[in-house]
């Protein structure tokens, strides 16, 4: 783990408990200064925790949270230097935008001189697009809207982390998909660290500089997007952060051979050091390519076909290993496979992640 | 049918309005209306028992009020940091504060405070270096306690709804740009609860301006002007009773309204 210094953020073996409830346990949690981390977990497994801890809104239940090398066990929120956006953007209803935006300026201490405040206000208006929009009542806003006022209230104080939980869930796919990019060139301008809560991995890989994927209240791999998907750590991993095809299999001792369920034999992957016995192994969709005639790994039957655009998906059913589900790219074919073609699956042996069953 | 409902509503508001209708009677006979005339207000607002009536009933429910506005909320407030159970009950609790029936306030509060005063004044007389000993006893601060008591309860029910629908969001946004808990309140709590405190306040005015029966317990030697009327009904109804029940009702009717719009508002608010 590197020093407490060069991190804006650290968790150090932390547990929150809700009576008798664990909602997270032994998170240890490292980010960098500058960085864009993405929060990656399926539903309940303690995403919003942690950025409340670090928020301070909740207090651990043990182990400690450290912002810019301070601790921080104790210290309230209103004096903790990192800024929320809220996944209900949490805007007060009864101020303008304007105000809404200004308010965090004027609450801190020592206070900023009002046209500092004023032209700092603007700024922030100006970076969301916001510029003119200061007198509208929160009411007169859209969703949309609604949601870059709460990002300017929170980037307006300069905070030394901006916490978003879920920010762009509410949003329609292509308002989200704007403001993916959005977020990520406001975050490159500013150099603020960005803390960005999902359940979305396509939003985590695509934003993000180092994604951090949770399960169950516990952090399961930590790396840069490339690394969480081209060498998951778990079986969860490969499952969740893309779409997988799971083979049952055996690994034999030695230099050895993959035997997978079907008994097809395969060399094993460079990258499956220890593993002998039952295993799991992983094998991405597009890692896959069909072949009509000559040698294939496997032979199968195509069930179905779902026409992607670009890209093809099919369903392909394999004689004692199921379903496999293979994305074709639609430049390298001349010709789409029909459903009940008998066809070859082949891969790369060393594209096979092999986790222990 | 509906001649029924017609016949239900002539029962509740045809002696409403002829109270109101008398009330603007030339003439002294209430069996007949012998011309228009305002005559009776005139007479009713230089009367001086009523008028001083009139005013220790506004000083009572403007006090009373006050303090159910300012303790209600407090009250109100305080329930949200109780842990779920305990706030059931004291949900409950209010709940039953408002449906108990006034006699039995009534009664309940004036032997709570003979009870008081029987221990309190023997002990302030031995204690009191001088010769003339203060002596507690009814009046304006038995009234005032016994009405701020029930408004309270009714002030923190309708606080309390419009917290519950303010929700933690908000007060932890504020806390995290760096306003602490008591600014938080002012600028972001208050400003939003402030309508259904001021309804609280309005109702518990309303409720302690018309209230007799629990005044009538605990008033002791003072006169409101629910207890003027009901004394004075004792002497034969005049125009001039129909004058000051008029009033009075206008007066209710436009305070209930206006805590009515104020509650209304809140919810429109908050369905954005
Ligand atoms: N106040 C609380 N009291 C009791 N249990 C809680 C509380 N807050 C969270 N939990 C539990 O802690 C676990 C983690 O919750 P958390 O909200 O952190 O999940 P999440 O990853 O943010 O999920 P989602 O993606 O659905 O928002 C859940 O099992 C939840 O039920
Ligand atoms: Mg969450």
């Amino acid at each position: 783990m590197t020093s407490a210094s060069t991190n804006d953020i650290e968790f150090r073996s932390v547990a929150k408990r809700y009576g008798s409830v664990t909602a997270v346990s032994d998170i240890n949690l490292a980010v960098p200064q500058g960085a864009f981390v993405a929060l990656l977990g399926p539903s309940g497994c303690g995403k919003t925790t942690c950025l409340r801890m670090i928020g301070g809104f909740e207090q651990p239940s043990e182990g400690m949270v450290y912002i810019g090398g301070q601790p921080m066990n104790g210290v309230p929120a209103y004096r903790r230097p990192v800024n929320m956006v809220f996944q209900q953007y949490a805007l007060f209803p009864h101020l303008d935008v304007e105000q809404n935006v200004a308010y965090g300026l004027k609450q801190m201490r020592p206070r900023a001189a009002t046209a500092e405040i004023v032209r700092r206000t603007q700024e922030a208006l100006e970076m969301v697009r916001l510029g003119g929009f200061g007198k509208r009542r929160i009411h007169e806003m859209s969703g949309g809207q609604q949601q870059r006022v709460a990002l300017a209230r929170a980037i307006v104080n300069k905070p030394k982390v901006l916490l978003l939980d879920e920010p762009l869930a509410a949003l329609d796919k292509k308002l989200r998909t704007a403001m993916q990019i959005e977020l990520q060139s406001l975050q490159r301008e500013l150099g603020i660290t960005f803390l960005l809560v999902t359940h979305d991995q396509e939003e985590a890989l695509s934003m993000s500089d180092l994604v951090c994927v949770m399960s169950t209240g516990r952090v399961v791999q930590m790396g840069p997007p490339q690394e969480i998907y081209d060498r998951p750590a778990s079986l969860f991993v490969a499952d969740f952060v893309g779409k997988t095809n799971r083979i049952a299999a055996t690994i034999e001792p030695g230099a050895g051979s993959v035997r997978l369920a079907n008994g097809v034999g395969l060399s094993k992957p460079a990258r499956a050091n220890g593993t002998v016995g039952a295993a799991m192994v992983a094998v991405r969709p597009e890692a896959i390519s069909l072949v009509r005639n000559g040698t294939a790994t496997l032979q199968g039957t195509v069930t179905h076909r779902m026409f992607l655009g670009s890209t093809v998906e099919y369903s392909v059913e394999v004689e004692g290993l199921g379903d496999f589900l293979v994305t074709a790219d639609r430049r390298n074919e001349s010709e789409l496979a029909e459903p009940g073609e008998r066809i070859g699956l082949n891969f790369d042996p060393n594209a096979m992640h092999v986790f222990p069953a | 049918m509906r001649a029924f409902i017609s016949s239900v509503y002539l029962f509740l508001y045809a002696p409403i309005a002829l109270v109101v209708l008398f009330s603007f009677n030339a003439g002294r006979n209430a069996s007949e209306f012998t011309g228009f005339s305002t005559a009776w207000y005139a007479k009713a607002l230089s009367n001086t028992f009523l008028v001083s009536a009139l005013q220790n009933s506004l000083i009572i429910a403007f006090t009373s009020a006050a303090l159910a506005a300012v303790f209600g909320t407090m009250a109100a407030l305080g329930m949200e940091r109780l842990s779920s159970r305990m706030r059931a009950l004291f949900d409950a609790l209010f709940a039953a504060a408002i449906v108990v029936p006034g006699v039995v306030i009534g009664i309940a509060t004036l032997v709570a405070l003979v009870a008081v005063f029987s221990f309190v004044n023997p002990t302030i007389a031995a204690l009191w270096p001088g010769d003339q000993p203060p002596r507690l006893g009814l009046g304006y601060g038995s009234i005032i306690a016994a009405h701020g008591l029930f408004s309270m309860a009714l002030v923190a029910m309708i606080v309390k709804a419009r917290i519950a629908s303010l929700g933690r969001d908000i007060v932890e946004a504020s806390s995290d740009l760096y306003a602490t808990p008591l600014t938080t309140f002012r600028l972001i709590v208050l400003p939003q609860i402030l309508p259904s405190i001021l309804a609280g306040f309005l109702l518990a005015f309303t409720f302690s301006f018309d209230d007799f029966i629990i005044a009538f317990f605990v008033a002791g030697s003072k006169t409101t002007l629910p207890i003027y009327v009901f004394a004075s009904i004792r002497r034969g109804v005049t125009p001039e009773i129909n004058a000051i029940a008029t009033l009075v009702l206008v007066a209710s009717l436009l305070l209930i309204l206006t805590a009515r719009v104020l509650m209304r508002e809140k919810k429109s608010k908050s369905g954005e």
